[in-house]
């Protein structure tokens, strides 16, 4: 399977990753090659095989129901780029 | 045609909607679900927000217990099959108030598979199927309004426990959605879930909506109505959309499956904007969490807690009591309300004390625009006051009075009747006394009722009681009169 | 006072116990060579000023009951420091600031350890070589112009160069190991779940684990002892009983199996790493071992296996860097805009070549083709492992399938750079244990090293063959200091 640039626009945006022309064109070269190699696996036949849900076989923890986080605002905020002391600030979004 | 069925007119086609609900309830716990922060609703923006729900960098998802056993409650209380292992995945994409780029959910394994919900319909029980129960986080909260240039994120609801309950497309008008909600909600609350309290957001909905010619076995294209969040709005929202997309087929266009908003200023709905940038979620299971996994004992446990639910009750009340099915139903569609009733009988007439509840106490909930948990008057006092006119010391229209006195603060009405001197005249003495001076005051009446005009003796009756200000009890004067006249 | 920064961990806790130096000794010697060490570029963040303050207050009231007493060390720029700057060699996160610890970071300062600064990676961890770090390459200190390897090259080479006593990296795919073997020294890789993973910076969630690295074999049983616990902060840790490592370290491993698997004979290998596993071979059999060949059929698939899992997890791991909540934004014409040239600018080349493919192996339609098969795969490779510790109790390969390379070398080859992982990566796919020991030199004098992978919790295990090993080797690490002018 080839990726083309047209999926490499598609995987950009996807990621929210803005790319240009010749970054896509480096990309699709680059995934091309990586993909090629991926491609090994289908000389596997996997049909009856259950993937792998977990690497630690153990099952899921459960925590009690209980408020232990206080009000940590100031910490939450601090490192935020835009400058608010109640809220994250993004670009207006209009829905 | 069945008869009443809900249906769209163009051009002389008849067309059916057909309705499917995905309903997000918030699961009532302390915290949230994979963190440890508060959930309460209405605090200062920004303070029930934990280094997990902003997600800051190397934080990690632990489930609460709570909020699993919650989602099982919710599953057995709709009849459904609970599985006893599911997988939480990870949904991908970008959005201002979801600070992951993710939200945790249940994809493919669910932990909650089919169950269903029955309706009481006019004509009768309807049982609509319930595809899925799956737990998952809530957003944060985008605000347009406060600043002009920019949008505000709160993140106090980021991580809440949220159920989504996807019903099967059984639904088929704007009423059945009503009563579906209302069934669901009810249930929720009977196993204290959910509060279901559509103002604050602990109930919304998407509405899945399709059309089709009436008698046609196939299913038309649907559009999913996002995020209603009252019953009203989400009525509003399917007639519009059904008859846009009947409108649509019959000037031979085609529905294009889409999510659309419903704008509750022009009572119409329309297309995202965002829908160019068609959505591709990349679920995958999230690897920072195990797969859920409980065994039959657990389930047992939760069940031992599951207290009678609404069609039981409903059951029981009409089989102990005696109870039309429908003061039933309307007795024990709301928790509260059937709590309130059975205490009231407790001490109290069961006939009686329906009617009291549904007709007059109802008005005055109605009226102040409250819950029967907010009720002026306690079950206690109505109560009293039914017993009151059970072993006849005051009359049903005294009784009224009374209860309007009661309402202005929970006062009991024994002591009403003492202070007020309300209590009924049933001392044969005293009513021939008055009784006799009214025959005396009017001997032209008299005259007229003894040559024959029986309708003169209702005159007779409103002057005793009005001589007795109302007090005199009814069937007494009405046997005295009958006699001296 | 030179000597100082030539004891190994083990003999610096002892004089500190004895009281034979303090810590302000030892702390002012790391911090004068590391400030003539800048060349070789590994550190990211320097706490010198706190450091010597906090050596002089562990001085003032030495408590010499701890594992790490008054002991300075530096730590990958991937763990979440208090108050310290903590960037994952990223731009996008180059003035974050955590106001937590991570759990490994936390065990050190419970042991009476001391921060001395944040060393240099690769970009998330991402890079075989540490050449993607935001904050420029490092180089190693075996020789001018050689990569220390990566991702945690910082580690590796501030380590070998005698600037950290000791340190700590993550390892995903081979991140402790493969810098380890190219710089001479000890790392290594413990089971999946026994270093708690909160408060790193995630790459893959799935494959990533905290480790030692030391300068030899005893001091990784420490350095490990102290790292390693249960924690309730994340999901996937597991609660196991940690032995003491250190006090339980011993030579005997006579009887032990150990296996040769031949899929790691593969095309191309350089003929002295050949000869390096054989020489690795006989230094088992004399210290009484028993040799085994084994097969682990599926060792080929693991690096594509890996570059579709790694990715994928990592793709939605890294959605949260996005512009909003903390680290570098770059402003745009609206929500997305902002996203888009946020993430552009904010992460480097190879983290954005695996958040593309990590985002098309899970998009619609690719899903099962990719993802799918790859943990189909990653089951198949674990099954392998499962098998062969049936007959053996650890498994003897080389580290890397060539010693360190140049600066630049790999840099414009993905595949190529990526087939260095080739014999680590396998083991974290299968979640195990695994260290990589000095065991020789190649022609250019190029440290190389050997691996040793162990059954689930069996670090012990593998220790004590490693130190069994490290005393037949002899290797002494030899560097002229060319770095210091």
């Amino acid at each position: 399977m080839t990726i083309d640039l047209k999926t490499v626009k598609h995987i950009s945006k996807l990621s929210r990753i803005s790319i240009d022309d010749q970054k896509a064109k480096k990309l699709e070269k680059d995934l091309n090659s990586i993909f090629k190699w991926i491609e090994k696996l289908n000389e596997l036949n996997t049909d009856k095989v259950e993937p792998l849900t977990s690497i630690a076989e153990t099952t899921l923890r459960f925590r009690k129901d209980q408020i232990l986080s206080k009000n940590i605002r100031e910490d939450i905020l601090k490192n935020s780029p835009k400058d608010n002391k109640d809220y994250f600030v993004v670009p207006k979004v209009v829905e | 045609m069945k008869k009443d069925q809900y249906l769209i007119e163009k051009n002389g086609n008849n067309y059916e909607v057909v309705i499917g609900l995905e309903v997000h309830a918030q699961v009532l716990s302390n915290s949230k679900l994979f963190s440890n922060s508060a959930t309460k609703f209405g605090s200062e923006p920004n303070t029930q927000v934990s280094l997990v729900d902003a997600a800051f960098p190397g934080m990690l998802p632990v489930i609460n217990e709570f909020c699993i056993r919650q989602a099982v409650k919710t599953g057995i209380g709709l009849n459904a099959k609970i599985n006893k292992k599911s997988i939480f995945d990870r949904k991908n994409y970008f959005y201002a108030d979801l600070p992951q780029g993710y939200q945790i959910s249940q994809y493919k394994d669910p932990i909650v598979g089919e169950g269903s919900i029955v309706l009481d319909l006019p004509s009768g029980p309807k049982t609509i199927g319930i595809e899925r129960l799956h737990l998952e986080q809530d957003a944060g909260k985008s605000i347009h309004d406060i600043d002009p240039s920019s949008t505000l994120v709160d993140l106090n609801r980021s991580g809440v426990a949220l159920m989504e309950i996807v019903s099967k497309p059984d639904l088929r008008s704007p009423e059945e959605v009503n009563l579906y909600i209302k069934k669901l909600r009810s249930i929720m609350r009977y196993l204290g879930t959910c509060d279901g309290n559509m103002q604050e957001g602990s109930l919304r909905a998407d509405v899945n909506v399709s059309v089709r010619k009436l008698g046609s076995d196939k299913f038309g294209t649907r559009c999913e109505i996002k995020n209603v969040n009252s019953i009203k709005f989400m009525q509003m929202a399917i007639e519009y959309e059904a008859n846009r997309q009947a409108e649509l087929l019959e000037e031979g266009g085609i529905i294009d499956q889409e999510t659309r908003l419903f704008d509750t200023k022009k009572n119409q709905t329309r297309s995202m904007r965002s829908k160019e940038d068609a959505h591709d979620y990349r679920y995958f299971p999230d690897p920072d969490l195990l797969p859920l996994e409980f065994d039959d004992q657990f389930i047992e446990d939760i069940k031992s807690e599951i207290p009678e639910l609404p069609d039981q009750k409903k059951d029981r009340f009409i089989e102990k009591f005696k109870l039309s099915p429908y003061e039933a139903t309307i007795l024990v569609s709301d928790l509260e309300t059937s709590k309130y009733f059975e205490k009231v009988i407790k001490n109290s007439d069961v006939k009686l004390s329906a009617n009291w509840i549904t007709g007059e106490l109802f008005a005055l909930l109605n009226e102040k625009n409250i819950e029967i948990d907010q009720s002026p008057i306690s079950p206690e006092n109505l109560s009293k006051l039914i017993n009151l006119i059970s072993d006849g010391t005051i009359s049903g229209k005294i009784a009224k009075t009374l209860f309007v006195e009661m309402s202005k603060g929970d006062k009991d009405p024994k002591k009403i009747v003492e202070e007020k001197g309300l209590k009924q005249q049933s001392d044969p003495k005293e009513l021939e006394k008055i009784i006799d001076k009214v025959i005396l005051d009017n001997p032209d009446n008299v005259q007229k009722y003894k040559s024959g005009k029986d309708k003169l003796f209702g005159f007779f009756v409103g002057q005793v009681m009005k001589a007795s200000s109302g007090k005199a009890n009814p069937k007494m004067v009405n046997d005295i009169l009958k006699k001296k006249l | 006072m030179t000597d100082i920064t030539n004891l190994t961990l083990t003999e610096l806790v002892k004089k500190i116990k004895s009281k034979e130096i303090c810590s302000k000794d030892i702390t002012s010697n790391y911090i004068e060579r590391s400030k003539s060490s800048k060349k070789l570029n590994t550190y990211i963040e320097e706490t010198f000023d706190d450091a010597l303050a906090n050596s002089k207050k562990f001085d003032s009231k030495p408590d010499l009951e701890k594992k790490l007493p008054g002991i300075p060390i530096a730590v990958k720029d991937l763990y979440c420091t208090k108050n310290v700057k903590t960037t994952a060699g990223s731009k996008i996160l180059e003035n974050f600031v955590p106001s937590y610890e991570s759990t490994v970071t936390q065990n050190l300062w419970n042991s009476g350890a001391i921060l001395l600064g944040k060393l240099n990676c690769d970009e998330f961890a991402m890079g075989s070589s540490n050449e993607t770090s935001h904050f420029g390459n490092v180089l190693s200190p075996i020789d001018n112009n050689l990569v220390p390897g990566g991702s945690s090259g910082g580690s590796a080479s501030a380590l070998a160069a005698k600037l950290t006593p000791a340190t700590i990296g993550t390892d995903t795919g081979g991140s402790i190991r493969q810098p380890a073997s190219f710089t001479g020294t000890v790392g290594l890789k413990p089971t999946y779940g026994s270093c708690s993973r909160y408060g790193i910076v995630a790459f893959a969630s799935s494959l990533d684990q905290a480790g030692p690295m030391t300068r030899d074999v005893k001091d990784c049983a420490l350095l490990l002892e102290v790292i390693s616990s249960f924690d309730n902060k994340d999901s996937t840790s597991i609660d196991f009983k940690r032995p003491n490592y250190f006090s339980h370290l011993n030579k005997n491993i006579k009887g032990k199996k150990i296996g040769i698997p031949k899929e790691y004979r593969v095309e191309g290998m350089p003929a002295e790493i050949e000869k390096l596993w054989e020489n690795g071979k006989e230094y088992l059999k004399n210290c009484g071992a028993e040799i085994i060949d084994i097969s682990l059929p599926h060792t080929k698939y693991a690096l594509p296996t890996y570059y579709i899992v790694a990715p994928a997890e990592a793709s939605s791991n890294l959605a949260r860097y996005d512009g909003v909540k903390y680290g570098f934004r770059v402003e745009g014409e609206n929500l997305i805009d902002m996203y888009e040239k946020t993430r552009s600018q904010g992460f480097g080349d190879e983290v954005k070549r695996r958040i593309m493919i990590g985002t098309y192996v899970l998009s619609s339609g690719y899903y099962d083709a990719y993802y799918l098969k790859a943990q189909k795969v990653r089951k198949l490779i674990k099954n392998d492992f499962d098998e062969a510790f049936n007959k053996v109790d650890a498994i003897l390969t080389p580290s890397t399938p060539s010693s360190a390379f140049k600066v630049g070398e790999k840099m414009n080859d993905p595949v190529s750079m990526y087939l260095n992982d080739i014999f680590t990566v396998p083991v974290n796919l299968a979640g195990l244990p695994g260290i990589s020991i000095p065991a020789g030199l190649d022609e250019n004098n190029y440290p190389l090293g050997l691996q040793l992978i162990g059954k689930p919790f069996d670090e012990q295990g593998i220790l004590n063959i490693a130190y069994s090993m490290e005393e037949k080797i002899n290797f002494k690490l030899n560097t002229s200091d060319w770095w210091i002018k």
